[in-house]
């Protein structure tokens, strides 16, 4: 069906129509846009966090032997399971009686890796690419920057440059590289980062067994320590590095790459229409090696941040799960800039807490990642969430915004046509 | 618009409508497996042993040469590659079978030539076989649950966490009630639970698959992880030891050399893996139906014009594939090893889609190709122990490089079905 | 089977696509829809077949009401579908496309495939479709396709039988095979729906016309009716269905196409051998049924095509070997055939659109550092220049109705000076008012000196807009020849007579041929 029709049947607006419309237009931005479906989506995952963790508290389950008896006995055990827990997670994450605030310094610092990682999923994600390959090309930056860092001793200064350099270059060769394939072969983007996490990682592991990399002296896999000028400063009595400024500069230049700059627009145009993009004189292929570089490069600063900022050292566990939570970041910023980044300190402040809580309270750190993929299910489903608060009207939902997201059904633009 | 106009055009190309590209990876290959396992290679002897201790009859063991047996393969693979070559220039493609011998000459060159070259220049083929197949089990139930899934139209990466959330719940379940049967019962209905999530978010909230795939495999995670801590490890006695399926050897068969233990000798999973796979074949393309599944994975809007229900037959091949899945799962805490523990399926699930992709979206080729990783996986293992030139970490890259291989369409092309990844919207 | 719709309605939202329809078709006639591209008359027909459920009205078969909940329901009804689109799984072989939804199965579901060619065998035979049912679907050429759907609904022994827009895809002698096929049918007591919005062919071969509008029945008209009668019916208003605008003045030819060839990706030689030229101030039509080599020729020109030979040059300069960007950059304005494929980012803004490829361009950009504030001063004056109907150039594009999508693509590719403008089917899917409004533009670029290359496969548009109409058929120039040149020679070109010919096949019985075009 083509619109043709449409702008023509639509009756034009009153001006007490557009009032109405206007008002009418607000609350549903509130309740339909992105911004509460984000908060209800974290809070619903929390809750149902919680309950996992009441459902195996050994208090709990005490308390419902005789919940018919005393049922207060069990409410209270079960909210004392749940907020125990996330009492913990706040004061391991943000603030505490007895260190302050130390405690969100340590969330900046896990946020980090975890912003930078989720710039380089979101800016691919924003060129209409999946990349979940961020876990491969860390581990190459990792590998890059911490044998720049060991090895080679260089003056002050000059050192962390060339490390930060290394690191960046190891992800961006990494990722460029499925850039290419892509671009010459055609090969999904999808599968050929999956592939290339896991030879990063058995690569990474044959590495650290052999003489250049291996810690003289040590049997393990590790490496030597880099050198002091190899790292990055860090604040007095806490890990959080300069590799966090370098975390808020990196937003800062992918919001402008994004936004301002001609190579953006043409990663967004590839993006979202690769067709067209090529009719306009766009290279395709250029674009898609270039933006599987930078988002490689980005990654691969996650892990400088990891082994010139928080750990210093090489090992087979340098990038942890981050490349894998660095997709959630993305998603759950909603592939923007700063989104990205406040989702980044979001998972950042769980991952921090996490630890403490595990101390506190016995609850696993799995928790995280629990509520972490729940997080992003429900905010890839705002229809879902908003079904659960009862906020949904009447009109077909749109299905939410993913690089290849359906082609919207001819009704969806019939009824935007319709309302304009 | 000042620079000359080039007198040639930059895009002049020759008319070629064979492509170049087997007869050109044959070559290189073959020229190096030439140099690198012929020439190159070791000059003690490669010993295979055959025969095991409870054979009907004793095959002696194979006792070959290292640079000798190189060069004759390096030269057959030339051979192989030449005739592919004087096709191309004929304008004539490369028969399917060309690759296929190729293929087998390579592996048994690389073979000999590590064998070889080991400090110890011996091991058991049927052993060797045996455990490649052992180790392939949970790839082909990964593999079937993908090919069910990518069939239908939905991209399955969720693999992963389907053999997970099987291996874990045939832990628990089993443990708790004693009956390892149940325990491979629970396991299907974990893997089809998870593969519910997955249709709803992307059948009916039309999340994308991939991003709902990638999400589920965490989620999986976290909880078993969450309740290995919180639930098996406070109790392992009543939560986390299974006990293991016993091993149904069928008398006689069973004791035939090499593939009597491979179709004879097997777990109630081993047995269900074979029929799985040929269920799924005859199921996809000999029967009604298939035909439909089919139809929707390429047609979708075609299939729903003729009153086939596109979501539905969506929804019902996930959870199928889940359950299969989640069977697969079983073969870690109920045959492999007799307890669960943290992301015990190690990234196998991912093995497994690769080998969807390089077995073509066809059950029986998946089934192939994770034989071959598994036979990738059980030699890295037998080769650090036999103590050979190639680091294991090599061996463990295979399956992935392979995959990569196959998807950049450098080893034939392989198509996904036309609608795999993209929802269907009525209208 | 006689069958009636009564007072049908369907909403999208707010917005109603068909609109209280009645509409009776009796019996072994073939019943013609007769409407603009989106007056409604596909959304109609997916009602009828179950694809969408009504907002109002029913259904009556043999004067019963019917509810059909899906095509399922319309298929045991006795309504078959032949889709504008076909709707067959290319991968399949014949027979398993037309077993699918309806198969024969031997004990245990297993398929028996074997029933289902004996039949495809009994209708080929029947009305001579001449079809393998063991050929793979994406194998055959269009018009065999078309057939193995009609195969499809007569297996389902469909007693009404829909074709929507069947001819958009054929050319000039397969359309005249299918309305034989189609008279065939109605003498064996096939009662045809005929959608389409091609007068002549209309008029060939229906026994009644029911004219559709915005959704609304305007009124029925006989067989015998006036084209331009039936033309005002279906636009609403007096139509021109020529163009006023003065002869050309050609100036030298700067455009020369010499030798082109493309190979494409399957090995097929797609453009042979072409060779034209166009001149300054000059209109060039390339006509030609859908499929011919038009695309590859533009792509091939604009440089996104692969594998091609010979020469094309501009001003002398070689394009040949060049990136799209540097041909774009030589003075080259070009619009896609299809818009929303090739044309436009619908997920970008309408502004973002109108300098999608002039982006990294002064005044747009500095360096690699872009410039919003020229962009949407570009965008305002663009939007009121063309007279794109948006509140805002902030909206996105997909907002737009097709008309205004095309004049946005146009108002960018017509927004700087150039040296050759081409446009492939410039008002394709446009209302009328658009159409009018775009040839304008194309004429005044013309007038203006500038060489113009028009790729169109409606006819109609081509004799409007052209001076001079080169025919292409299989890739190969037929011939070029004056935009004087009567319609049924250039019909019988697009089927691949040569110029002279047709010429001669129309001298000796130009009455036998009036009317069967298209």
């Amino acid at each position: 069906m083509s619109q043709s029709e449409l702008s023509p049947g639509a009756p034009p607006p009153t001006h007490a129509n557009t009032i109405n419309e206007q008002q009418h237009g607000i609350w549903v931005r509130i309740t339909q846009g992105p911004g509460l479906v984000s908060v209800l989506a974290v809070f619903v995952a929390l809750v149902l966090g919680g309950l996992l963790i009441a459902a195996t508290d050994a208090k709990v389950a005490t308390t419902a032997g005789y919940l018919f008896s005393r049922p207060s006995d069990f409410f209270s055990a079960l909210w004392a399971a749940g907020t125990d827990s996330y009492v913990s997670l706040f004061q391991g994450s943000i603030y505490n009686s007895r260190q302050g605030f130390a405690p969100f310094l340590e969330t900046l610092t896990v946020s980090t890796p975890l912003i930078c990682a989720g710039l380089g999923v979101a800016l691919a994600f924003r060129a209409g690419l999946f990349n979940i390959g961020a876990q491969g090309q860390i581990i190459i930056g990792s590998i890059m920057a911490a044998y720049a860092g060991f090895a080679w001793h260089l003056p002050f200064g000059i050192h962390l440059l060339v490390v930060i350099f290394m690191g960046v270059l190891g992800g961006a060769v990494w990722g460029g590289l499925v850039g290419l394939l892509k671009a010459r072969t055609g090969a999904h983007e999808v599968i050929l980062t999956i592939m290339f996490n896991y030879v990063a990682l058995y690569f990474l592991d044959f590495l650290l067994n052999t003489k250049a990399f291996q810690r003289p002296g040590e049997t393990n896999p590790i490496s030597p320590i880099l050198d002091p000028s190899a790292v990055f400063p860090a604040l007095p009595g806490s890990r959080l590095h300069l590799g966090f400024v370098m975390a808020i500069g990196l937003t800062i230049l992918v919001a402008w790459i994004l936004n301002r700059s001609t190579i953006g627009f043409e990663f967004r145009a590839v993006g979202a229409n690769p067709a067209a993009a090529r009719t306009a004189g766009v290279n395709v292929a250029r674009s898609t090696i270039l933006v599987m570089a930078i988002a490689g490069a980005l990654a691969g600063a996650a892990g400088v941040a990891q082994v010139a900022g928080t750990e210093q050292v090489l090992t087979a566990g340098i990038a942890a799960s981050l490349g894998f939570d660095a997709i959630t970041v993305a998603l759950l910023g909603r592939s923007t800039p700063w989104g990205t980044f406040f989702a980044g300190l979001l998972f950042g402040a769980f991952r921090a807490g996490a630890v403490t809580m595990q101390i506190s309270t016995g609850t696993p750190i799995d928790i995280v990642l629990v509520v972490q993929s729940l997080i992003v299910l429900f905010i890839a489903a705002p229809p879902l969430v908003r079904a659960m608060f009862g906020l949904n009207r009447k009109s077909k939902n749109k299905p939410p915004k993913t690089p290849k997201h359906a082609a919207p059904a001819p009704a969806a633009p019939a009824s935007q046509g319709g309302g304009a | 618009m000042s620079a000359p106009a080039p007198t040639l055009p930059a895009k002049l190309r020759p008319l070629a409508p064979v492509s170049w590209k087997t007869p050109i990876m044959l070559s290189v290959i073959g020229l190096l497996s030439l140099v690198f396992f012929g020439f190159a290679g070791s000059e003690q002897t490669a010993t295979f042993g055959i025969s095991t201790g409870g054979d009907v009859f004793t095959l002696p063991d194979l006792v070959v040469p290292g640079i000798a047996t190189g060069i004759v393969l390096g030269l057959g693979m030339c051979v192989l590659a030449g005739y592919s070559i004087f096709l191309a220039r004929e304008h004539r493609p490369t028969p399917g079978w060309v690759p296929m011998v190729f293929a087998a000459l390579f592996i048994f060159a690389f073979l000999v030539w590590v064998v070889s070259g080991a400090r110890t220049p011996q091991i058991s083929l049927a052993g060797l076989i045996a455990g490649s197949v052992t180790l392939a089990v949970p790839l082909v139930f990964g593999s079937l649950s993908g090919v069910l899934c990518e069939r239908a139209g939905v991209v399955n990466i969720a693999i992963e966490g389907q053999l997970l959330g099987g291996a874990f719940s045939a832990a628990i379940i089993a443990s708790v009630t004693g009956s390892p049967m149940l325990g491979l019962l629970a396991a299907a209905v974990a893997g089809a639970l998870v593969s519910v999530v997955l249709a709803i978010f992307s059948i009916k909230y039309l999340v994308n698959q991939i991003i709902v795939g990638v999400v589920l495999n965490v989620l999986v995670s976290g909880i078993t992880g969450f309740l290995f801590t919180t639930v098996m490890q406070e109790d392992p006695e009543l939560y986390n030891s299974p006990g293991r399926l016993p091993v149904i050897d069928i008398p006689g068969l069973s004791a035939i050399p090499i593939i009597g233990p491979i179709l004879f000798r097997q777990s109630i999973v081993g047995y269900l893996m074979y029929i799985a796979v040929a269920a799924v074949w005859i199921g996809l393309f000999k029967t009604r139906w298939g035909l439909r599944v089919r139809a929707v994975g390429e047609h979708p809007k075609a299939a729903d014009t003729l009153g086939i229900k596109v979501n539905t037959t969506r929804f019902v091949n996930v959870v199928l594939g889940g359950a299969i899945a989640g069977i697969g799962g079983s073969f870690f805490t109920l045959v492999a090893i007799d307890s669960f523990t943290k992301e015990i399926s190690g990234g196998r699930g991912f093995i497994a889609l690769a080998a969807v992709i390089f077995g073509r979206w066809n059950p029986i080729g998946a089934f192939f190709a994770a034989l071959l990783f598994g036979f990738a996986d059980n030699l890295q293992s037998i080769l650090t122990i036999i103590g050979t030139p190639v680091p294991s970490q090599f061996m463990a890259m295979l399956p992935y490089v392979v995959t990569v291989f196959a998807v950049a369409g450098l080893v034939g092309k392989s198509r996904a079905p036309a609608a795999d990844g993209e929802p269907y919207v009525k209208g | 089977m006689k069958l009636e719709l009564q007072g049908i309605s369907k909403a999208f939202g707010s917005f109603y696509a068909n609109e209280d329809i009645d509409l009776v078709v009796e019996e072994g006639q073939i019943h013609c829809l007769l409407g603009e591209n989106g007056a409604g008359k596909s959304t109609l027909m997916n009602v009828l077949y179950g694809l969408y459920e009504p907002t109002a009205g029913r259904i009556l078969v043999d004067g019963k009401p019917v509810v059909f909940r899906g095509p399922g329901d319309a298929m045991a009804a006795g309504i078959g579908m032949v889709h504008q689109h076909f709707m067959l799984v290319p991968v399949f072989t014949v027979a398993e496309n037309v077993a699918l939804g309806a198969e024969a199965t031997k004990a245990g579901g297993i398929l028996d495939l074997e029933v289902t060619r004996k039949k495809i065998r009994e209708i080929s035979d029947k009305y001579g479709f001449d079809v393998d049912p063991d050929a793979i679907v994406e194998d055959l050429p269009v018009g065999v396709q078309q057939r193995v759907e009609i195969i499809k609904a007569l297996v389902r022994n469909a007693e009404v039988l829909i074709l929507d827009e069947p001819t958009a895809v054929l050319t000039p002698q397969e359309t005249d095979e299918l309305l034989d096929i189609m008279r065939q049918l109605k003498s064996n007591g096939t009662s045809i729906v005929f959608i389409s919005h091609k007068l002549r062919e209309v008029k060939a071969v229906s026994d009644v016309i029911t004219v559709i509008r915005r959704g609304r029945v305007v009124g029925d008209a006989p067989p015998e009716a006036e084209t331009t009668e039936l033309a005002s019916m279906m636009v609403g208003r007096e139509v021109k269905l020529t163009m006023d605008k003065e002869p050309a003045n050609p100036g030298e030819a700067t455009f020369k196409v010499k030798n082109l060839s493309v190979i494409s990706s399957t090995g097929q030689r797609v453009v042979d051998d072409l060779s034209f030229e166009i001149h300054r101030g000059e209109i060039l039509a390339i006509a030609g049924v859908q499929g011919n080599g038009q695309t590859e020729l533009t792509e091939a020109i604009l440089g996104i095509q692969d594998r091609v030979t010979g020469s094309i040059t501009l001003e002398g300069k070689e394009l040949l070997g060049r990136s799209v960007k540097q041909v774009l950059g030589s003075g080259i304005g070009f619009v896609p055939e299809d818009r929303t494929v090739d044309g436009l980012v619908p997920e970008f803004t309408i502004a973002e659109n109108l300098v999608l490829d002039l982006y990294d361009k002064a005044p747009f950009a500095k360096g690699i550092s872009m410039r919003p504030a020229e962009v949407r001063k570009n965008a305002e004056s663009r939007v009121a220049e063309f007279d794109v109907r948006t509140p805002s150039a902030e909206n996105l594009a997909s907002s737009l109705s097709g008309g205004n999508q095309q004049k946005v693509v146009m108002a960018r590719e017509l927004s700087r000076p150039l040296r050759l403008f081409i446009a492939s089917q410039p008002t394709r899917g446009v209302d009328v008012g658009s159409i009018e409004f775009l040839h304008r533009r194309i004429v005044d670029e013309r007038d203006g000196g500038t060489p113009v290359m028009i790729v169109s496969t409606e006819l109609d548009e081509v004799m409007q807009l052209a001076d001079r109409i080169a025919v292409l058929y299989k890739g190969r120039l037929i011939g070029i020849v004056g935009a004087d040149t009567p319609r049924d020679v250039l019909g019988l070109m697009m089927a691949g007579v040569s110029p002279s010919e047709a010429e001669s096949s129309h001298q000796d019985n130009p009455d036998d041929m009036e009317g069967d075009f298209a």
